[in-house]
């Protein structure tokens, strides 16, 4: 029944009985927040107000206070949207496909993977409803609603309106999928309220958890329940960023035009994803003291798929190239030859050191299980990923067919300042939910524990 | 609905000698009326004798309404109610089809299925549930058994859990 190879490195480590699990997890939703705290969410509020305030400027005058021009009519918010749908990704992979593959070790990280995903896709949307000018009329715009024109209804043979089904049924499943998950936790919260006497705490969380029993009968519900919702967002989640790479790939637009994208996009967004998880936890493990729960053993597994799914984005490179010059299409190697050699080699090649050979040093032990190393190799793999996305964006666009329409991309303040906005809410909803809700998923930690805790010597 | 009811309740500290004392206990002819953990102990639905959940089949329902529903949207709104030429392909062709189709049954079929999870076992932000012990929700597994379903009485319960391995037997009443 508990059978777990005494090969394998313990997951959970300072030999912890289940008792410790709700006490060290439950202990930072219940105390004050630290200073360190209260510095980082001031920080990120100030980007998030610098945000707003651009936000509202763009929305006064319109998107013409961005850098973009004729020829270059998509770039920092798409550029942006899809690098953080692409981070957005890891959370599914992490809750949902690992779960399926009965991989125990996603049960320390699933639950900030999971609200990593939920805040990414909220600072994912909120660039084509900014490009909409008029965000007001996008649902209009967007949904197949009854209108004024008769009815002409949305177009479904556009990969954008697949993108508005696809991003929100995401970010809806996703969300119900993590607050499953959180339930039985927040049930934890509110019974150790009560023993402590604190009512109005109790009552809240009592709310938040639906009056969750944890009855053999709704266990057994719920087990089925996650264990479906894992395999309707395994599919939905490669849906998605096949439907965005579909945005580039089903253009007639020389570098975007290519087969591949689908499985490129998909894996390139893991490859972020991972990344990101990795940056926040470090910096979660080390500020609520869980490096027990989220061991170097952990962050060694989650550079073993940055390795794998980096690796496989170098190869997708590569075979753009390769096919580029096979095909034989002139405007096709003309575009990707100005990748390489154009003016925008050095993006080019930032993204190729950060995203090719950068994740490549993980091969070695020493470097994949050292905090540091992987704190900046995660930073520099996101940097990487970002550019890709610009690189792709902008490079293919910028040389158009007249070579009196070239032209080049120069970002204003308010494209820097939506970026940042995004950045602000980010972290500070990060930063909330690590506040008030609990970090590590409680329930199936504790099902491990028995198994995969270190003993106590 | 349930008033003046009295519960000996069971406090087990290991999953596996609680899977145990399940079989035995039931085997005496004791009635359990449910067993509250900390997390989900894996066969505990099995010897407590519950039936599978039907809520997958409530998922593949709610999922074939998205399909069917989908393709019928745009069926009609496209092919019928407004069709329009776009770039010269037929007015409802299948394959631009199945991204939203596809979307729409995982949105239909996974809300549907947790809003039925959540009915058929009486979940409510606004409800308090009957706790047989605080500390079921942290690190112990709590077995209640009601002493008006039993014909044992309290006293030869109480044995039978404390040679199962309860470590504490305790009384409720609501």
């Amino acid at each position: 029944m508990h059978a777990t190879s005494s090969v394998r490195e313990p997951l959970i480590t300072g030999g912890k009985t289940v008792g410790n699990v709700s006490e060290d997890i439950s202990r930072q939703v219940e105390g004050k927040p630290t200073q360190l705290w209260w510095m980082a969410f001031g920080v990120s509020f100030v980007f998030l107000l610098y945000g707003l305030y651009c936000i509202c400027f763009l929305l006064w005058n319109g998107v013409g206070v961005w850098g973009l021009n004729k020829t270059v009519g998509w770039a920092w918010d798409i550029t942006n949207f899809v690098w953080w749908v692409g981070i957005g990704h890891a959370g599914t992979l992490i809750s949902a496909i690992l779960l399926l593959f009965r991989q125990k070790w996603r049960m320390s990280i699933n639950r900030a993977a999971e609200a990593m995903t939920i805040f990414a896709v909220i600072c994912a949307a909120t660039f084509p409803l900014m490009h909409m000018g008029r965000l007001w009329l996008g649902f209009y715009w967007a949904l197949p609603l009854p209108n004024a024109f008769g009815s002409l209804w949305a177009n479904f043979n556009s990969p954008l309106l697949w993108d508005v089904f696809a991003i929100s049924t995401y970010f809806s499943v996703s969300l119900v999928f993590w607050y499953l998950g959180l339930i039985p936790d927040f049930a934890v919260i509110r019974d150790r309220a009560v023993r402590m006497g604190h009512q109005t705490r109790a009552n809240i969380y009592n709310a938040l958890s639906f009056g969750w029993n944890g009855g053999a009968k709704t266990w057994m519900r719920y087990e089925s329940v996650a264990l479906i919702l894992a395999g309707l967002s395994t599919p939905l989640v490669l849906s998605v960023h096949t439907i965005v790479s579909m945005d580039f790939a089903t253009s007639i637009v020389p570098g975007w035009h290519t087969t591949i994208f689908p499985p490129y996009f998909v894996a390139g967004a893991i490859f972020s994803g991972f990344a990101m998880v990795l940056t926040l936890l470090i910096i979660t493990r080390k500020v609520f003291k869980l490096e027990d729960y989220i061991t170097i053993y952990h962050l060694e597994l989650m550079n073993i798929v940055i390795i794998i799914t980096g690796s496989i984005v170098g190869i997708a490179y590569i075979t753009e190239f390769f096919i580029a010059w096979y095909g034989q299409v002139p405007a096709e190697q003309y575009a990707f030859y100005n990748r390489m050699q154009g003016p925008y080699w050095w993006a080019y090649w930032s993204m190729m050191t950060c995203n090719v050979i950068s994740p490549q040093l993980f091969w070695v032990k020493k470097i994949r299980t050292s905090i540091v190393a992987t704190f900046v190799l995660s930073i520099i793999v996101n940097i990487g990923m970002w550019f890709e996305r610009f690189v792709i964006i902008v490079t293919s666009l910028h040389r158009d067919y007249l070579p009196s329409s070239w032209s080049m991309f120069h970002p204003t303040m308010y494209d820097i300042g939506e970026y940042l906005f995004t950045f602000g809410f980010f972290f500070c909803a990060f930063l909330l939910f690590a506040k008030f809700f609990p970090v590590i998923n409680m329930a199936e930690v504790k099902s491990i524990v028995k198994s995969s805790s270190e003993k106590k010597h | 609905m349930e008033n003046n009811k009295n519960f000996v309740v069971g406090i087990f500290d290991d999953e596996d000698i609680l899977l145990g004392a399940v079989g035995n206990i039931r085997e005496k002819g004791v009635k359990i009326h449910e067993v509250f953990s900390p997390f989900p102990v894996h066969g505990l639905d099995e010897v407590l004798g519950y039936k599978r959940t039907r809520l997958p089949i409530a998922a593949f329902m709610f999922g074939l309404t998205g399909t069917s529903l989908a393709l019928l949207m745009q069926i009609w709104m496209l092919g019928y109610d407004w069709p329009m030429i776009i770039g010269g392909k037929n007015f409802a062709s299948l394959p631009p089809f199945i991204p939203v189709t596809f979307e729409l049954t995982v949105l239909l079929s996974a809300f549907g299925m947790v809003i039925t999870f959540l009915i058929v076992s009486d979940m409510k932000p606004y409800k308090y549930p009957r706790q047989f012990d605080l500390r079921s929700t942290d690190d112990k597994h709590v077995m209640a058994i009601d002493l008006d379903n039993n014909r044992l009485n309290k006293d030869e319960i109480s044995r039978i859990l404390k040679d199962n391995g309860a470590s504490e037997v305790n009384e409720k009443n609501f």
